[in-house]
Protein backbone atom coordinates (compact mmCIF):
# COMPACT_ATOMS: atom_id res chain seq x y z
CA UNK A 1 0.00 0.00 0.00
CA UNK A 2 2.88 2.32 0.74
CA UNK A 3 4.92 1.48 -2.31
CA UNK A 4 2.83 3.18 -4.97
CA UNK A 5 3.31 6.54 -3.31
CA UNK A 6 7.03 6.47 -3.82
CA UNK A 7 7.28 6.67 -7.58
CA UNK A 8 9.16 9.89 -8.01
CA UNK A 9 12.88 9.44 -8.55
CA UNK A 10 15.14 10.99 -5.96
CA UNK A 11 18.10 13.27 -6.54
CA UNK A 12 21.70 12.29 -6.92
CA UNK A 13 23.37 9.59 -4.91
CA UNK A 14 24.27 10.73 -1.45
CA UNK A 15 27.73 10.98 -0.04
CA UNK A 16 28.68 9.18 3.10
CA UNK A 17 27.80 10.69 6.46
CA UNK A 18 31.22 11.41 7.86
CA UNK A 19 32.17 11.29 11.50
CA UNK A 20 35.48 12.23 12.97
CA UNK A 21 36.57 9.10 14.79
CA UNK A 22 37.52 6.01 12.81
CA UNK A 23 36.87 2.41 13.68
CA UNK A 24 39.43 0.21 15.34
CA UNK A 25 42.12 0.10 12.67
CA UNK A 26 42.84 -3.00 10.60
CA UNK A 27 46.24 -4.48 9.87
CA UNK A 28 49.23 -5.69 11.83
CA UNK A 29 50.45 -2.34 13.10
CA UNK A 30 48.34 0.73 13.64
CA UNK A 31 48.81 4.34 14.39
CA UNK A 32 46.55 5.29 17.28
CA UNK A 33 44.48 8.35 16.41
CA UNK A 34 44.47 9.22 20.10
CA UNK A 35 48.16 9.38 20.92
CA UNK A 36 49.69 8.93 17.48
CA UNK A 37 51.84 6.01 18.64
CA UNK A 38 52.32 2.89 16.58
CA UNK A 39 50.64 -0.05 18.27
CA UNK A 40 50.24 -3.72 17.45
CA UNK A 41 46.73 -4.65 16.33
CA UNK A 42 46.88 -7.74 18.49
CA UNK A 43 47.61 -5.61 21.54
CA UNK A 44 44.54 -3.52 20.81
CA UNK A 45 42.40 -6.63 20.55
CA UNK A 46 43.82 -8.02 23.79
CA UNK A 47 43.17 -4.71 25.51
CA UNK A 48 39.38 -4.60 25.05
CA UNK A 49 39.84 -2.67 21.80
CA UNK A 50 41.48 0.21 23.59
CA UNK A 51 44.88 1.71 22.78
CA UNK A 52 47.47 -0.06 24.96
CA UNK A 53 49.47 3.18 25.10
CA UNK A 54 46.89 5.90 25.81
CA UNK A 55 43.75 3.93 26.66
CA UNK A 56 41.67 5.45 23.88
CA UNK A 57 38.42 3.56 23.29
CA UNK A 58 37.92 2.36 19.73
CA UNK A 59 34.48 1.84 18.35
CA UNK A 60 33.46 -1.79 18.11
CA UNK A 61 30.55 -3.55 16.50
CA UNK A 62 28.43 -6.56 17.34
CA UNK A 63 31.15 -9.03 16.30
CA UNK A 64 33.60 -7.71 18.88
CA UNK A 65 31.05 -6.77 21.53
CA UNK A 66 29.08 -9.97 21.87
CA UNK A 67 32.00 -12.23 22.90
CA UNK A 68 33.07 -9.51 25.33
CA UNK A 69 29.70 -9.48 27.08
CA UNK A 70 27.96 -12.83 26.65
CA UNK A 71 28.88 -16.13 28.27
CA UNK A 72 30.83 -18.22 25.79
CA UNK A 73 28.78 -19.54 22.86
CA UNK A 74 25.45 -18.49 24.36
CA UNK A 75 24.45 -15.89 21.78
CA UNK A 76 21.66 -16.86 19.39
CA UNK A 77 20.65 -14.29 16.83
CA UNK A 78 17.01 -13.29 16.32
CA UNK A 79 15.60 -11.93 13.05
CA UNK A 80 19.05 -12.11 11.47
CA UNK A 81 17.85 -11.72 7.90
CA UNK A 82 15.45 -8.87 8.54
CA UNK A 83 16.08 -5.87 6.30
CA UNK A 84 14.04 -2.87 5.26
CA UNK A 85 13.15 -1.37 1.91
CA UNK A 86 13.64 2.00 0.33
CA UNK A 87 10.48 3.80 1.42
CA UNK A 88 11.35 7.15 -0.19
CA UNK A 89 12.86 5.48 -3.30
CA UNK A 90 16.01 7.40 -2.46
CA UNK A 91 18.43 7.10 -5.33
CA UNK A 92 21.46 4.95 -4.64
CA UNK A 93 20.24 3.82 -1.22
CA UNK A 94 19.72 0.15 -2.04
CA UNK A 95 23.10 -0.04 -3.77
CA UNK A 96 24.70 1.55 -0.76
CA UNK A 97 23.08 -0.99 1.57
CA UNK A 98 24.27 -3.84 -0.67
CA UNK A 99 27.83 -2.55 -0.64
CA UNK A 100 27.75 -2.15 3.13
CA UNK A 101 26.36 -5.64 3.64
CA UNK A 102 29.27 -7.03 1.68
CA UNK A 103 31.96 -4.89 3.29
CA UNK A 104 30.77 -5.15 6.91
CA UNK A 105 29.19 -8.60 6.96
CA UNK A 106 26.21 -7.11 8.81
CA UNK A 107 22.70 -7.22 7.30
CA UNK A 108 21.76 -4.04 9.14
CA UNK A 109 23.05 -1.59 11.77
CA UNK A 110 21.87 -3.68 14.70
CA UNK A 111 22.27 -7.32 15.71
CA UNK A 112 19.66 -8.78 18.05
CA UNK A 113 19.34 -11.99 19.92
CA UNK A 114 19.48 -13.76 23.22
CA UNK A 115 22.47 -14.62 25.31
CA UNK A 116 23.49 -15.37 28.85
CA UNK A 117 25.42 -13.07 31.12
CA UNK A 118 26.81 -14.72 34.24
CA UNK A 119 24.37 -17.55 33.51
CA UNK A 120 21.31 -15.31 33.26
CA UNK A 121 19.28 -15.31 30.06
CA UNK A 122 18.85 -11.87 28.48
CA UNK A 123 17.78 -10.27 25.24
CA UNK A 124 20.83 -8.55 23.80
CA UNK A 125 21.10 -5.95 21.05
CA UNK A 126 24.23 -4.35 19.66
CA UNK A 127 24.38 -1.49 17.18
CA UNK A 128 27.37 -1.19 14.87
CA UNK A 129 28.75 2.15 13.70
CA UNK A 130 30.35 0.48 10.67
CA UNK A 131 26.90 0.16 9.15
CA UNK A 132 25.80 3.67 8.09
CA UNK A 133 26.84 5.11 11.48
CA UNK A 134 24.37 2.86 13.25
CA UNK A 135 21.59 5.05 11.91
CA UNK A 136 18.01 4.06 12.69
CA UNK A 137 15.90 3.15 9.71
CA UNK A 138 12.79 1.02 9.57
CA UNK A 139 14.70 -2.26 9.83
CA UNK A 140 16.65 -1.10 12.89
CA UNK A 141 13.44 0.12 14.52
CA UNK A 142 11.67 -3.10 13.60
CA UNK A 143 14.43 -5.32 14.99
CA UNK A 144 14.60 -3.39 18.26
CA UNK A 145 10.81 -3.34 18.59
CA UNK A 146 10.58 -7.07 17.91
CA UNK A 147 13.38 -7.88 20.31
CA UNK A 148 11.81 -5.88 23.13
CA UNK A 149 8.39 -7.36 22.34
CA UNK A 150 9.78 -10.89 22.49
CA UNK A 151 11.66 -10.07 25.70
CA UNK A 152 8.39 -8.84 27.20
CA UNK A 153 6.58 -12.02 26.16
CA UNK A 154 9.38 -14.25 27.49
CA UNK A 155 9.96 -12.04 30.54
CA UNK A 156 13.59 -11.35 29.71
CA UNK A 157 15.65 -8.33 30.69
CA UNK A 158 17.02 -6.29 27.79
CA UNK A 159 20.59 -5.04 27.39
CA UNK A 160 21.03 -2.78 24.37
CA UNK A 161 24.37 -1.36 23.24
CA UNK A 162 23.56 1.97 21.63
CA UNK A 163 25.78 3.46 18.97
CA UNK A 164 24.20 5.70 16.41
CA UNK A 165 24.45 8.93 14.49
CA UNK A 166 20.64 9.16 14.80
CA UNK A 167 17.92 8.90 12.19
CA UNK A 168 18.51 7.17 8.83
CA UNK A 169 18.01 10.21 6.60
CA UNK A 170 17.47 8.12 3.47
CA UNK A 171 14.27 6.72 5.01
CA UNK A 172 12.84 10.13 5.91
CA UNK A 173 9.70 10.22 8.03
CA UNK A 174 9.68 6.43 8.43
CA UNK A 175 12.96 6.73 10.26
CA UNK A 176 11.41 9.30 12.61
CA UNK A 177 8.50 6.97 13.38
CA UNK A 178 10.92 4.37 14.75
CA UNK A 179 11.56 6.60 17.75
CA UNK A 180 7.92 6.32 18.78
CA UNK A 181 7.77 2.59 18.02
CA UNK A 182 10.82 1.68 20.09
CA UNK A 183 9.71 3.91 22.99
CA UNK A 184 6.30 2.23 22.92
CA UNK A 185 7.88 -1.23 23.05
CA UNK A 186 10.00 -0.19 26.04
CA UNK A 187 6.90 1.15 27.79
CA UNK A 188 5.26 -2.28 27.50
CA UNK A 189 8.43 -3.99 28.74
CA UNK A 190 8.55 -1.54 31.63
CA UNK A 191 4.88 -2.06 32.49
CA UNK A 192 5.62 -5.80 32.68
CA UNK A 193 8.11 -5.05 35.44
CA UNK A 194 11.17 -6.01 33.43
CA UNK A 195 14.68 -4.56 33.49
CA UNK A 196 16.07 -2.58 30.57
CA UNK A 197 19.67 -1.41 30.47
CA UNK A 198 20.92 0.70 27.55
CA UNK A 199 24.71 0.96 27.36
CA UNK A 200 25.68 4.18 25.60
CA UNK A 201 28.78 3.91 23.46
CA UNK A 202 30.51 6.34 21.14
CA UNK A 203 28.55 7.98 19.55
CA UNK A 204 24.95 7.96 20.78
CA UNK A 205 23.13 10.92 19.26
CA UNK A 206 19.97 12.23 17.61
CA UNK A 207 16.85 10.14 17.43
CA UNK A 208 18.42 7.25 19.30
CA UNK A 209 19.26 9.49 22.27
CA UNK A 210 15.74 10.93 22.05
CA UNK A 211 14.18 7.48 22.27
CA UNK A 212 15.43 4.11 23.53
CA UNK A 213 18.89 5.21 24.71
CA UNK A 214 17.47 7.44 27.45
CA UNK A 215 14.70 5.14 28.68
CA UNK A 216 16.62 2.63 30.76
CA UNK A 217 15.97 1.62 34.36
CA UNK A 218 19.73 1.90 34.63
CA UNK A 219 21.73 3.73 31.96
CA UNK A 220 25.41 2.81 31.59
CA UNK A 221 27.97 4.54 29.39
CA UNK A 222 31.50 3.87 28.16
CA UNK A 223 34.26 6.30 29.09
CA UNK A 224 34.61 9.25 26.75
CA UNK A 225 31.58 8.35 24.61
CA UNK A 226 29.91 11.24 22.80
CA UNK A 227 26.27 11.31 23.92
CA UNK A 228 23.77 13.99 22.98
CA UNK A 229 20.65 14.95 21.12
CA UNK A 230 22.07 17.51 18.70
CA UNK A 231 25.61 16.95 17.50
CA UNK A 232 28.29 19.43 18.63
CA UNK A 233 28.67 20.85 15.12
CA UNK A 234 24.96 21.56 14.84
CA UNK A 235 24.98 23.31 18.21
CA UNK A 236 28.00 25.41 17.26
CA UNK A 237 26.25 26.44 14.05
CA UNK A 238 22.91 27.14 15.74
CA UNK A 239 24.08 29.27 18.61
CA UNK A 240 27.56 30.33 17.56
CA UNK A 241 28.74 29.45 21.03
CA UNK A 242 32.05 27.83 21.79
CA UNK A 243 31.45 24.55 23.51
CA UNK A 244 33.30 23.69 26.69
CA UNK A 245 35.88 20.91 26.87
CA UNK A 246 34.24 17.55 27.42
CA UNK A 247 30.78 18.80 26.38
CA UNK A 248 28.46 15.81 25.66
CA UNK A 249 30.98 13.28 26.91
CA UNK A 250 29.77 10.39 29.05
CA UNK A 251 31.43 12.13 31.99
CA UNK A 252 29.47 15.32 31.27
CA UNK A 253 26.20 13.38 31.19
CA UNK A 254 27.08 11.68 34.45
CA UNK A 255 27.71 15.06 36.03
CA UNK A 256 24.36 16.37 34.80
CA UNK A 257 22.45 13.33 36.01
CA UNK A 258 21.62 11.56 32.75
CA UNK A 259 23.60 8.35 33.12
CA UNK A 260 23.90 6.12 36.17
CA UNK A 261 27.47 4.92 35.76
CA UNK A 262 30.43 5.03 33.45
CA UNK A 263 31.77 1.53 33.14
CA UNK A 264 35.08 0.42 31.63
CA UNK A 265 34.89 -2.42 29.13
CA UNK A 266 36.63 -4.89 31.39
CA UNK A 267 34.00 -4.29 34.08
CA UNK A 268 30.91 -4.25 31.88
CA UNK A 269 30.07 -7.92 32.11
CA UNK A 270 30.37 -8.09 35.90
CA UNK A 271 28.47 -4.81 36.33
CA UNK A 272 25.63 -6.11 34.16
CA UNK A 273 25.70 -9.32 36.20
CA UNK A 274 25.19 -7.41 39.45
CA UNK A 275 22.40 -5.28 37.98
CA UNK A 276 20.60 -8.34 36.63
CA UNK A 277 20.94 -10.35 39.83
CA UNK A 278 19.87 -7.43 42.05
CA UNK A 279 16.76 -6.99 39.89
CA UNK A 280 15.62 -10.53 40.54
CA UNK A 281 17.00 -12.41 37.56
CA UNK A 282 18.86 -15.68 37.81
CA UNK A 283 16.96 -16.97 40.82
CA UNK A 284 14.53 -19.50 39.48
CA UNK A 285 16.01 -19.85 36.04
CA UNK A 286 17.13 -23.10 34.51
CA UNK B 1 3.64 33.10 -1.12
CA UNK B 2 1.53 32.12 -4.05
CA UNK B 3 4.44 31.13 -6.24
CA UNK B 4 3.57 28.31 -8.51
CA UNK B 5 5.92 26.09 -10.41
CA UNK B 6 5.62 25.46 -14.11
CA UNK B 7 2.87 22.86 -13.77
CA UNK B 8 0.81 25.32 -11.77
CA UNK B 9 1.00 23.19 -8.62
CA UNK B 10 2.48 24.37 -5.33
CA UNK B 11 5.87 22.69 -4.90
CA UNK B 12 7.10 21.09 -1.69
CA UNK B 13 9.58 23.93 -1.25
CA UNK B 14 6.76 26.50 -1.70
CA UNK B 15 4.92 24.76 1.11
CA UNK B 16 8.00 24.87 3.32
CA UNK B 17 8.06 28.63 2.81
CA UNK B 18 4.33 28.95 3.48
CA UNK B 19 4.62 26.80 6.62
CA UNK B 20 7.36 29.10 7.89
CA UNK B 21 5.77 32.39 6.90
CA UNK B 22 5.34 35.02 9.60
CA UNK B 23 1.67 35.63 8.90
CA UNK B 24 0.71 32.01 9.42
CA UNK B 25 -1.56 31.46 12.44
CA UNK B 26 0.16 30.10 15.55
CA UNK B 27 -1.38 28.12 18.39
CA UNK B 28 -2.68 31.18 20.26
CA UNK B 29 -4.51 32.31 17.12
CA UNK B 30 -6.09 28.89 16.74
CA UNK B 31 -7.02 28.63 20.41
CA UNK B 32 -8.85 31.94 20.49
CA UNK B 33 -10.86 31.11 17.37
CA UNK B 34 -11.54 27.40 17.77
CA UNK B 35 -12.31 27.08 21.47
CA UNK B 36 -14.87 28.70 23.74
CA UNK B 37 -12.35 29.49 26.44
CA UNK B 38 -8.79 28.74 27.48
CA UNK B 39 -7.01 28.67 30.81
CA UNK B 40 -3.25 28.57 30.40
CA UNK B 41 -1.22 26.56 32.88
CA UNK B 42 2.50 26.98 33.36
CA UNK B 43 5.68 25.22 34.32
CA UNK B 44 7.27 21.79 34.40
CA UNK B 45 7.67 21.68 38.23
CA UNK B 46 11.34 20.83 37.71
CA UNK B 47 13.15 23.74 36.16
CA UNK B 48 10.98 26.46 34.70
CA UNK B 49 8.29 27.54 32.29
CA UNK B 50 9.24 27.23 28.64
CA UNK B 51 7.48 29.97 26.71
CA UNK B 52 8.04 28.10 23.44
CA UNK B 53 5.28 25.78 24.61
CA UNK B 54 1.75 26.79 25.53
CA UNK B 55 -0.54 24.46 27.40
CA UNK B 56 -3.75 24.56 29.35
CA UNK B 57 -7.40 23.66 29.53
CA UNK B 58 -9.82 24.67 26.81
CA UNK B 59 -13.53 24.23 26.34
CA UNK B 60 -15.29 23.27 23.15
CA UNK B 61 -19.03 22.73 23.15
CA UNK B 62 -19.14 22.36 26.93
CA UNK B 63 -16.45 19.69 26.78
CA UNK B 64 -13.10 20.28 28.42
CA UNK B 65 -9.91 19.33 26.63
CA UNK B 66 -6.20 19.87 27.28
CA UNK B 67 -4.47 21.86 24.55
CA UNK B 68 -0.68 21.88 24.15
CA UNK B 69 1.56 23.19 21.40
CA UNK B 70 4.56 25.19 20.32
CA UNK B 71 4.22 28.96 19.99
CA UNK B 72 6.45 30.93 17.62
CA UNK B 73 6.93 34.68 17.82
CA UNK B 74 6.06 37.14 15.11
CA UNK B 75 8.89 39.57 15.71
CA UNK B 76 12.35 39.66 17.30
CA UNK B 77 11.03 40.55 20.73
CA UNK B 78 8.42 37.80 20.76
CA UNK B 79 10.87 35.30 19.36
CA UNK B 80 13.31 36.03 22.12
CA UNK B 81 10.61 34.90 24.52
CA UNK B 82 9.24 32.08 22.38
CA UNK B 83 12.61 30.89 21.07
CA UNK B 84 11.17 30.61 17.53
CA UNK B 85 8.92 27.79 18.77
CA UNK B 86 11.88 25.56 19.57
CA UNK B 87 11.26 23.98 22.98
CA UNK B 88 13.86 23.32 25.61
CA UNK B 89 13.60 20.18 27.76
CA UNK B 90 11.36 22.01 30.24
CA UNK B 91 8.89 22.61 27.40
CA UNK B 92 8.58 18.89 26.74
CA UNK B 93 8.35 18.23 30.46
CA UNK B 94 5.62 20.85 30.89
CA UNK B 95 3.73 19.21 28.03
CA UNK B 96 4.08 15.79 29.63
CA UNK B 97 2.93 17.08 33.00
CA UNK B 98 -0.18 18.56 31.40
CA UNK B 99 -0.80 15.41 29.36
CA UNK B 100 -0.65 13.23 32.48
CA UNK B 101 -2.97 15.69 34.21
CA UNK B 102 -5.39 15.40 31.30
CA UNK B 103 -5.29 11.63 31.60
CA UNK B 104 -6.00 11.79 35.32
CA UNK B 105 -9.09 13.92 34.74
CA UNK B 106 -10.21 12.18 31.54
CA UNK B 107 -9.73 15.15 29.25
CA UNK B 108 -8.89 14.45 25.60
CA UNK B 109 -5.60 16.01 24.49
CA UNK B 110 -5.14 18.21 21.44
CA UNK B 111 -1.60 19.00 20.34
CA UNK B 112 -0.89 21.85 17.92
CA UNK B 113 2.49 21.22 16.33
CA UNK B 114 4.51 24.03 14.78
CA UNK B 115 8.23 23.89 15.41
CA UNK B 116 11.47 23.93 13.42
CA UNK B 117 12.57 21.30 15.95
CA UNK B 118 13.71 20.89 19.53
CA UNK B 119 16.20 23.61 20.47
CA UNK B 120 19.82 22.68 19.70
CA UNK B 121 21.62 24.61 22.41
CA UNK B 122 24.16 23.90 25.09
CA UNK B 123 21.77 24.33 28.00
CA UNK B 124 19.17 22.15 26.28
CA UNK B 125 21.73 19.35 26.13
CA UNK B 126 22.74 19.95 29.73
CA UNK B 127 19.17 19.56 30.88
CA UNK B 128 18.60 16.43 28.82
CA UNK B 129 16.86 17.34 25.57
CA UNK B 130 17.10 13.73 24.39
CA UNK B 131 15.72 12.37 27.64
CA UNK B 132 12.84 14.85 27.65
CA UNK B 133 11.72 13.87 24.13
CA UNK B 134 12.22 10.16 24.81
CA UNK B 135 10.13 10.40 27.98
CA UNK B 136 7.26 12.01 26.05
CA UNK B 137 7.28 9.25 23.43
CA UNK B 138 7.36 6.65 26.20
CA UNK B 139 4.55 8.13 28.31
CA UNK B 140 2.28 9.28 25.48
CA UNK B 141 2.31 5.78 23.97
CA UNK B 142 -0.23 4.45 26.46
CA UNK B 143 -2.16 7.48 27.70
CA UNK B 144 -5.73 6.39 28.37
CA UNK B 145 -7.41 9.42 26.77
CA UNK B 146 -7.84 10.24 23.07
CA UNK B 147 -4.96 12.26 21.63
CA UNK B 148 -5.12 14.31 18.44
CA UNK B 149 -2.14 16.13 16.94
CA UNK B 150 -2.60 18.80 14.30
CA UNK B 151 0.52 19.92 12.47
CA UNK B 152 -0.28 23.49 11.53
CA UNK B 153 3.08 24.74 10.24
CA UNK B 154 6.45 23.10 10.59
CA UNK B 155 6.61 19.56 11.96
CA UNK B 156 10.33 19.46 12.62
CA UNK B 157 11.80 16.10 13.57
CA UNK B 158 11.80 14.64 17.09
CA UNK B 159 10.80 18.02 18.44
CA UNK B 160 7.50 17.62 16.60
CA UNK B 161 7.11 13.88 17.15
CA UNK B 162 7.21 14.44 20.92
CA UNK B 163 3.81 16.14 20.45
CA UNK B 164 2.56 13.71 17.82
CA UNK B 165 2.24 10.31 19.48
CA UNK B 166 -1.47 10.45 18.89
CA UNK B 167 -4.51 8.44 17.87
CA UNK B 168 -4.73 10.63 14.80
CA UNK B 169 -2.32 13.09 13.26
CA UNK B 170 -3.76 15.75 10.96
CA UNK B 171 -2.00 18.37 8.90
CA UNK B 172 -3.05 21.66 7.42
CA UNK B 173 -2.64 21.51 3.66
CA UNK B 174 0.49 23.66 3.62
CA UNK B 175 2.09 22.21 6.73
CA UNK B 176 5.20 20.04 6.46
CA UNK B 177 6.47 17.16 8.60
CA UNK B 178 9.90 15.61 8.26
CA UNK B 179 12.81 13.85 9.91
CA UNK B 180 14.94 16.98 9.50
CA UNK B 181 14.72 20.36 7.78
CA UNK B 182 15.34 20.16 4.04
CA UNK B 183 18.44 22.30 4.59
CA UNK B 184 19.77 19.82 7.15
CA UNK B 185 18.89 16.86 4.94
CA UNK B 186 20.75 18.39 1.97
CA UNK B 187 23.74 19.21 4.17
CA UNK B 188 24.00 15.67 5.54
CA UNK B 189 23.28 13.63 2.42
CA UNK B 190 24.64 15.90 -0.30
CA UNK B 191 26.99 18.12 1.70
CA UNK B 192 25.21 21.07 0.13
CA UNK B 193 22.71 23.17 2.05
CA UNK B 194 21.75 24.97 -1.13
CA UNK B 195 20.02 21.89 -2.45
CA UNK B 196 17.26 22.28 0.14
CA UNK B 197 14.62 22.82 -2.51
CA UNK B 198 15.47 19.51 -4.13
CA UNK B 199 15.60 17.86 -0.68
CA UNK B 200 12.07 19.06 0.09
CA UNK B 201 10.84 17.12 -2.95
CA UNK B 202 12.82 13.98 -2.18
CA UNK B 203 11.83 13.88 1.49
CA UNK B 204 8.05 13.59 0.85
CA UNK B 205 7.25 16.06 3.59
CA UNK B 206 3.98 17.60 2.39
CA UNK B 207 0.59 16.85 3.93
CA UNK B 208 -0.73 15.16 0.82
CA UNK B 209 2.31 12.90 0.42
CA UNK B 210 2.30 11.96 4.10
CA UNK B 211 -1.38 11.14 3.95
CA UNK B 212 -0.67 8.92 0.98
CA UNK B 213 1.96 7.10 3.00
CA UNK B 214 -0.36 6.60 5.96
CA UNK B 215 1.61 8.89 8.29
CA UNK B 216 -1.31 11.31 8.73
CA UNK B 217 -5.03 10.64 8.75
CA UNK B 218 -6.44 13.91 7.53
CA UNK B 219 -5.43 16.94 5.52
CA UNK B 220 -7.29 20.13 6.40
CA UNK B 221 -7.72 22.15 3.19
CA UNK B 222 -6.39 25.68 2.97
CA UNK B 223 -8.22 27.24 0.02
CA UNK B 224 -5.83 30.17 0.54
CA UNK B 225 -2.61 29.71 2.51
CA UNK B 226 -3.63 30.16 6.15
CA UNK B 227 -3.17 33.76 7.23
CA UNK B 228 -3.86 35.43 10.56
CA UNK B 229 -5.65 38.25 8.79
CA UNK B 230 -8.27 35.92 7.37
CA UNK B 231 -8.56 32.65 9.23
CA UNK B 232 -12.14 32.49 10.46
CA UNK B 233 -13.27 29.94 7.88
CA UNK B 234 -10.25 27.76 8.55
CA UNK B 235 -10.84 27.94 12.32
CA UNK B 236 -14.49 27.04 11.80
CA UNK B 237 -13.65 23.99 9.73
CA UNK B 238 -11.05 22.91 12.29
CA UNK B 239 -13.57 23.33 15.09
CA UNK B 240 -16.00 21.13 13.19
CA UNK B 241 -13.38 18.44 12.60
CA UNK B 242 -12.21 18.53 16.21
CA UNK B 243 -15.77 18.15 17.45
CA UNK B 244 -16.29 15.12 15.28
CA UNK B 245 -12.98 13.62 16.53
CA UNK B 246 -14.10 14.12 20.13
CA UNK B 247 -17.48 12.63 19.40
CA UNK B 248 -15.95 9.58 17.74
CA UNK B 249 -13.78 8.76 20.76
CA UNK B 250 -16.28 9.90 23.40
CA UNK B 251 -17.57 6.50 24.47
CA UNK B 252 -14.60 4.40 23.45
CA UNK B 253 -13.14 2.36 26.33
CA UNK B 254 -9.65 3.49 27.40
CA UNK B 255 -8.13 0.11 26.49
CA UNK B 256 -9.42 0.49 22.96
CA UNK B 257 -8.05 4.04 22.67
CA UNK B 258 -4.61 2.84 23.78
CA UNK B 259 -4.72 -0.21 21.53
CA UNK B 260 -5.55 1.85 18.47
CA UNK B 261 -2.79 4.35 19.13
CA UNK B 262 -0.27 1.55 19.55
CA UNK B 263 -1.44 -0.25 16.41
CA UNK B 264 -1.06 2.97 14.49
CA UNK B 265 2.65 3.17 15.31
CA UNK B 266 3.20 -0.57 14.98
CA UNK B 267 2.14 -0.25 11.36
CA UNK B 268 5.24 1.85 10.51
CA UNK B 269 7.47 -1.18 10.33
CA UNK B 270 8.80 -3.98 8.19
CA UNK B 271 6.60 -6.92 7.41
CA UNK B 272 7.83 -10.20 6.05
Amino acid sequence: MLKEHFKKPAGEAETEISYEKPQAPDGLFQKCDGCGKIVLQEDIENNWYCCPKCGRYYRIGARERIPMIADENTFQEWDSGLTGGNPLQFEGYEEKLDTLRKSTGYAEAVVMGEARICGMRIALGVMSAEFLMGSMGTAVGEKITRMIGRATAERLPVVLFCCSGGARMQEGIFSLMQMARTAQAIKEHDEAGLLYIPVLTDPTTGGVTASFAMLGDVILAEPGALIGFAGPRVIRQTIGQKLPQGFQSAEYLLKHGFVDRIVRRERLRSTLGILLRSSGYGRKES
Amino acid sequence: MEEKNREGAVSAWDRVQIARSADRPYIKDFISRIFDGFLELHGDRLFGDDRAVIGGIAAIDKQYVTVIGQQKGRNAKENKRRNFGMPNPEGYRKALRLAKQAEKFSRPILFFVDTPGAFCGMEAEERGQGEAIARNLFELSDLRVPVLSIITGEGGSGGALAFAVANEVWMLENAVYSVLSPEGFAAILWKDKKRAEEAAEVMKMTAEELKGMGIVEKVIPEPQPANIADMDDLALSMRREIRSFLKYYQDMPAEEIVRRRKDRFRSYGVFD
